[in-house]
């Protein structure tokens, strides 16, 4: 490798993330045996599918230099009223949890938009409605969902004899859609546009109110596909379910390499970052350190993808 | 026919506009000919910006009439003067520094690929976008030749260089330049006049508002001093000098009955 193919390896946003994430294997992979066999990748995959999904749409906010507090409660919601809906008519459930979730999407959005208010309390305020919202509506019960339609995503299927689950198609799905506009659309450049600099952006003729719209929009989208997924994991409607999934979102957004200042990111980083946070979390359960050492190892994972960030935005100016 | 006689490329007559008592723009003529390049000069308050925005869709002015090449037009908004030909450069580099140069300058005018994939899929014809992006940096030369290059990396000059690129690929009728250089050095600041003349000289009126007197006499061919929201005079930079253009804009000097008549 000539060096200026690695100088341009090492300017290249997903190298960090990536690296990060072959390193967190490699050590997990001598640590323990039982990390790199094919029944534990599995489920790393499958635990980090509901945040994988839903760090999409974070990630599509935080582009926009907006962020979303919320989505996991949204989904959270999505999950109960499918469960409860569901229970008379599967489709009929779909389609209502479908436009609670976009409704929630629109409001945020709304607010963002015309009334101009910070994403940040728009979204903390809705998170807090949504969340008693949804512990009213359950009346505190979890509901379990009969198998159909509503755990459909949990369907497994054997790929070169490595278990998987519909849902982490969906997932793949949801990825390629986002890449896609993101980077082959002009709505995907308004939105880097949008987040980099409002002002030139509406200079240069992009309706920022529209596009900002757009991804609070998307974000109920994926708020309800996230909910479809999430039964077909754990069939159980429980409004306690994802207590932390706003903060991991952000995070897997984050040690993605987006930042959080907008205008900057790719959603391939986020899903490299939504997996270094399952691989982080899995391998240090499998060598036997306590679930509070894991929040604090990703707690500082958060700190230091932020300061690289800062330290390499310091530098272009 | 000499060059007063033409149609004037834009013009404007009896610009009046209100907000609430205050007056910003009080009866304001203007006039831009083909081939030159016009700056717009006046004291802080004096009312230039607003005139500028009217002439660039940004504001409606309550009275008087805008012509361009001779006809009446209505600016709604900035949309319908970049629609008619007329593009702004602004003071504060208004380009998105995580985009590349091609993806700026076809920024809100993105080209979708022909068929299915661009009318259904929108997608994005990059490639033409980059080709026709690195036609345009050839042609004005600001020392930028990959149009895939991240403006992030670009110097301050090279930055309003890609605005004034796109400024000049979208813009056939007129260029306006809002202080084009207050945010530039020295060095940086003789680029962007460069690339003004250099539009001159391919054809397109450009109009040049600043602050900076030795860039305006470097390269205005006429210079319009605003003063109490209406035009006070346009001189010609050979007869005056940078003193008494100062004193003109201030109140201090009258101007000869043919400067406030429109000028030479």
């Amino acid at each position: 490798m000539s060096a200026l193919t690695f100088q341009r390896l090492l300017r290249e946003p997903l190298a960090g993330p990536l690296a990060a994430l072959v390193v967190a294997c490699v050590v997990f992979f001598i640590l323990t045996p039982q990390f790199a066999t094919g029944y534990n990748i599995s489920l790393i995959l499958q635990q980090s599918m509901v945040i994988g999904i839903l760090a999409v749409a974070q990630s599509l906010i935080i582009l926009t230099a907006g962020i979303d507090l919320s989505i996991g409660a949204t989904c959270v919601l999505g999950t109960v009223v499918l469960a409860k809906v569901a229970g008379t008519d599967p489709v009929l459930g779909m389609v209502v949890a479908l436009g609670v979730c976009v409704l929630i999407g629109a409001v945020n959005g709304a607010l963002v938009t015309v009334l101009k208010l910070p994403p940040f309390i728009v979204t903390l305020g809705m998170f807090t409605i949504v969340a008693a919202a949804t512990q009213l509506y359950a009346g505190s019960q979890t509901y379990r969902v009969a198998d159909g339609p509503l755990t459909a995503l949990g369907t497994g299927f054997s790929l070169f004899g490595f278990p998987l689950t519909l849902g982490l198609l969906v997932l793949l799905i949801v990825y390629a859609v986002a890449w896609y506009v993101l980077n082959r659309t002009a709505t995907g450049r308004h939105v880097y546009a949008v987040g980099g600099n409002p002002v030139s952006a509406s200079l240069a003729g992009i309706k920022t109110s529209k596009t900002i719209f757009g991804v609070y929009l998307a974000s109920g989208v994926i708020a309800a596909i996230a909910a479809w997924a999430a039964l077909g994991r754990i069939p159980t409607a429980d409004p306690n379910a994802f207590q932390t999934a706003n903060l991991d979102t952000i995070t897997a957004v984050v040690i993605g390499g987006t930042s959080l200042f907008g205008g900057r990111g790719s959603v391939l980083g986020t899903l490299v970052g939504a997996l270094i946070v399952g691989v982080l979390r899995n391998g240090l359960t499998l060598v036997g350190i306590d679930n509070l050492y894991q929040n604090i190892a990703t707690g500082v994972l958060v700190i230091a993808a932020v300061a690289l960030d800062q330290i390499s935005r310091r530098r272009l100016q | 026919m000499t060059t007063a006689e033409r149609t004037p490329v834009l013009q404007a007559r009896g610009l009046v506009k209100n907000y609430g008592q205050v007056r910003a723009i009080a009866g304001a003529d203007f006039e831009l000919r083909a081939g030159e390049v016009l700056a717009v000069i006046g004291d802080n308050g004096a009312g230039k910006s607003s005139l500028i925005k009217a002439l660039s869709g940004a504001l409606v002015p309550n009275e008087g009439e805008i012509l361009l090449d001779g006809a009446p037009v209505h600016f709604r908004s900035t949309l319908d003067a970049r629609n008619a030909g007329i593009e702004t450069v602004y003071q504060d580099l208004a380009v998105i520094p995580a985009l590349d140069i091609a993806a700026n300058v076809y920024l809100g005018r993105e080209l979708r690929k022909p068929g299915i994939l661009g009318s259904v899929f929108r997608q994005l014809d990059r490639r033409a976008m980059r080709e026709a992006a690195a036609g345009h940096l050839a042609e004005l030369k600001i020392g930028i030749t990959s149009p895939t290059q991240a403006v992030e990396t670009l110097s301050g000059g090279q930055r309003q260089g890609v605005a004034v690129v796109r400024a000049a690929a979208f813009g056939k009728k007129v260029i306006i330049m809002d202080e084009p250089t207050a945010a530039l050095g020295v060095r940086e600041s003789g680029q962007v006049i460069d690339l003004i003349r250099q539009i001159r000289d391919r054809g397109t009126p450009v109009i040049l508002i600043s602050h900076d007197m030795p860039h305006v006499f470097e390269v205005a061919d006429r210079i319009h001093v605003h003063r109490l929201g209406r035009r006070a005079a346009v001189v010609d930079p050979k007869q005056r000098s940078m003193s008494e253009v100062v004193a003109l804009m201030t109140g201090a000097l009258e101007p000869t009955g043919e400067e406030a008549a429109g000028g030479p």
